[in-house]
């Protein structure tokens, strides 16, 4: 079963790189923004991933780090482009354009906020653990419509794609290449996380808390960390997603985007590794070739929803290996 | 008399008008197995709760090895040496009975912050989990998945976790549950040379298994102990008679 889902993980990934190849021989960019859509997505939702699969949390307030992550990207890059000086209260700093430097602060940023939101709401679980994260989401996105110094409402525009040392972002292709090789390397990370001791003691908590603190491990605690891994690889993404859109605005923070992300790790199967990225292709297909025929097309997403829910637990994933849940 | 390993000292807990626990004072020597017996509803369950701290005592506190534990988390109690099996399994069923008893392993030695190394090709882990699955005969199961287990195996398995804890005391709730005839002939076997590596709280409802197994036994009636002796001392005794055993003949 191992080598087989292995085989199913490459021939994802290899599909997931051959379209926008494809695309560049063909020069169709926009094929490529597409793909780089959805390897952005699925990063996305392979941080939610961590929390919702092998935890067993169901965060319904994940576009905060996704916003968190855009925002701060907006932010330093605002500062860059208008030359001016960004006042954090304890002292006075440059904006930058530096990819790198943006995502270490995407990052940082969006660890620190899991934390604290972890910390509240891990003290309730099931319905109301969902509506307090319902609840910090709109919290953020109503903040981000108010703050008129980054746009309030109307968001940011970053006109000129931030560098990365030794590529040109501006190129879809390069740009492409840069968050695929993320999602890879976060893949890479993810799955050994989810073996080690840590994983195995995270996977045990969600199916058994009692069993979990009779051999001495503390759930609140292994939560906690797995909120905060989870909201830095979302954190991450949202940097990129600004970074593909050139904009940023409160609706990354709104509680439909945390949505969307859940259904992204329903679709491909939840607590799978893999899982996200086809979660995200999916989407990202189905809103092109539906979205170009009618505006309605979320009913047929909603349909394919339904039908994984109620006949297929593992998802797209689920149906290809015949297993579901998550393995460690 | 050497000293207790564990010891409860006057354990109160009301819910509402009804005592579940009063003055509950039992001692769990070296090398003993102190079965605790009672009619449904006499506070044995509570009682293992307040012993393993998922429920807080109103007064009255726990020893472990003559430290005072009762401040402990489960977790705490757990890594200062109780290890506890549950009545109704409670066991990571989606795992395999090998990652089963790895965790035990990872809890005990206090290592789930570890996020890099496979913990199923740790060798110190699997060391310990295989030990513990020999010991109860799952060994050749190790790589099922823990919800394809008999309902047999499910019960050797909660016994392979508490060992892979390698505890100072165990406390087992009921650990013949289940079980036919065989399989609770197995397991008094291997619960009577257990008692050799530490003592054994045993809650029991299987009365051959109780008789044939414990050095002491005390007899909960109402959330009070009103008896506590040898098997023989315990079957002469008029009050027991009256409060409990009476009742099955």
């Amino acid at each position: 079963m191992r080598i087989h889902e292995t085989a199913v993980n490459t021939a994802v990934l290899l599909a997931l790189l051959s379209v926008p190849a494809f695309a560049w021989w063909t020069d169709e960019p926009f094929t490529i923004t597409l793909a780089t859509r959805a390897a952005v997505l699925a990063l996305a939702a392979v941080g939610l991933n961590i929390l919702l699969g092998i935890g067993g949390l169901v965060s319904f307030g994940h576009a905060v780090f996704f916003g968190l992550g855009g925002y701060a990207m907006a932010i330093l890059a605002f500062h860059a482009q208008n030359y001016t000086e960004l006042n954090l209260g304890i002292g006075v700093i440059d904006g930058t354009n530096s990819m790198p430097v943006i995502w270490l602060v995407a990052i940082i940023v969006s660890a620190i906020t899991a934390c604290l939101i972890g910390l509240l709401s891990l003290r309730t679980s099931g319905v109301y653990f969902i509506m307090i994260t319902l609840a910090f989401g709109q919290m953020f996105y109503y903040f981000a419509i108010s703050w008129s110094t980054y746009g309030g409402e109307d968001g940011v525009s970053i006109y000129v794609r931030n560098q990365f040392p030794g590529l040109n972002t501006l190129d879809p292709i390069q740009f492409f290449l840069l968050c695929f090789g993320l999602l890879c390397f976060t893949l890479f990370v993810t799955a050994r996380v989810q073996r080690s001791a840590f994983g195995v003691a995270l996977n045990a908590t969600r199916q058994s808390r009692a069993r979990a603190e009779a051999v001495g491990l503390r759930p609140v605690r292994l939560q906690l960390v797995a909120f905060a891994l989870s909201g830095a690889i979302t954190g991450l993404a949202g940097a990129l997603f600004a970074d593909l859109n050139r904009f940023v605005s409160p609706s990354m923070f709104s509680w439909q985007l945390s949505g969307e992300l859940i259904v992204l790790v329903i679709i491909g199967g939840v607590g799978r590794l893999i899982g996200p990225v086809i979660g995200a292709c999916v989407f990202v297909a189905l809103e092109h070739l539906l979205g170009g025929l009618t505006e309605y097309w979320h009913i047929a997403l909603g349909a394919i929803l339904l039908g994984i829910v109620l006949f297929g637990r593992g998802g797209v994933l689920g149906l290809l290996t015949g297993q579901d849940g998550a393995r460690v | 008399m050497s000293e207790a390993v564990l010891t409860t000292h006057k354990l109160c807990k009301r819910f509402g008008a009804l005592s579940a626990t009063d003055d509950v004072s039992i001692t769990l020597l070296p090398d003993e197995i102190h079965a605790v017996i009672g009619p449904n509803g006499a506070g044995k369950s509570t009682l293992i709760q307040q012993i393993c701290g998922s429920l807080r005592p109103d007064s009255g506190r726990v020893e472990l090895l003559g430290r005072d534990i009762s401040i402990f988390d489960t977790a705490a109690r757990a890594r200062a040496g109780i290890a506890r099996t549950f009545q109704v399994s409670q066991l990571a069923m989606e795992d395999t009975v090998l990652q089963n008893a790895v965790l035990g392993a990872i809890g005990s030695r206090g290592i789930s912050w570890r996020m890099w190394r496979n913990a199923q090709q740790t060798p110190t882990l699997i060391a310990r989990a295989d030990t513990a699955l020999e010991r109860v005969g799952l060994i050749e199961h190790r790589d099922t998945v823990c919800a394809n287990l008999s309902h047999g195996q499910r019960r050797q398995l909660e016994v392979a976790v508490a060992l892979t804890l390698e505890p100072k005391a165990f406390i087992m709730d009921e650990p013949m549950a289940g079980l036919g005839a065989e399989g609770s002939k197995t397991l008094t076997a291997f619960l009577d040379g257990l008692r050799l590596e530490a003592p054994i709280l045993l809650v029991e409802h299987d009365m051959d298994a109780v008789f044939a197994l414990a050095d002491r036994i005390s007899v909960l009636v109402y959330g009070k102990v009103i008896a506590t002796g040898s098997a023989a001392e315990i079957r002469n005794s008029a009050a027991v008679r009256e409060a409990y055993l009476g009742d099955a003949t």
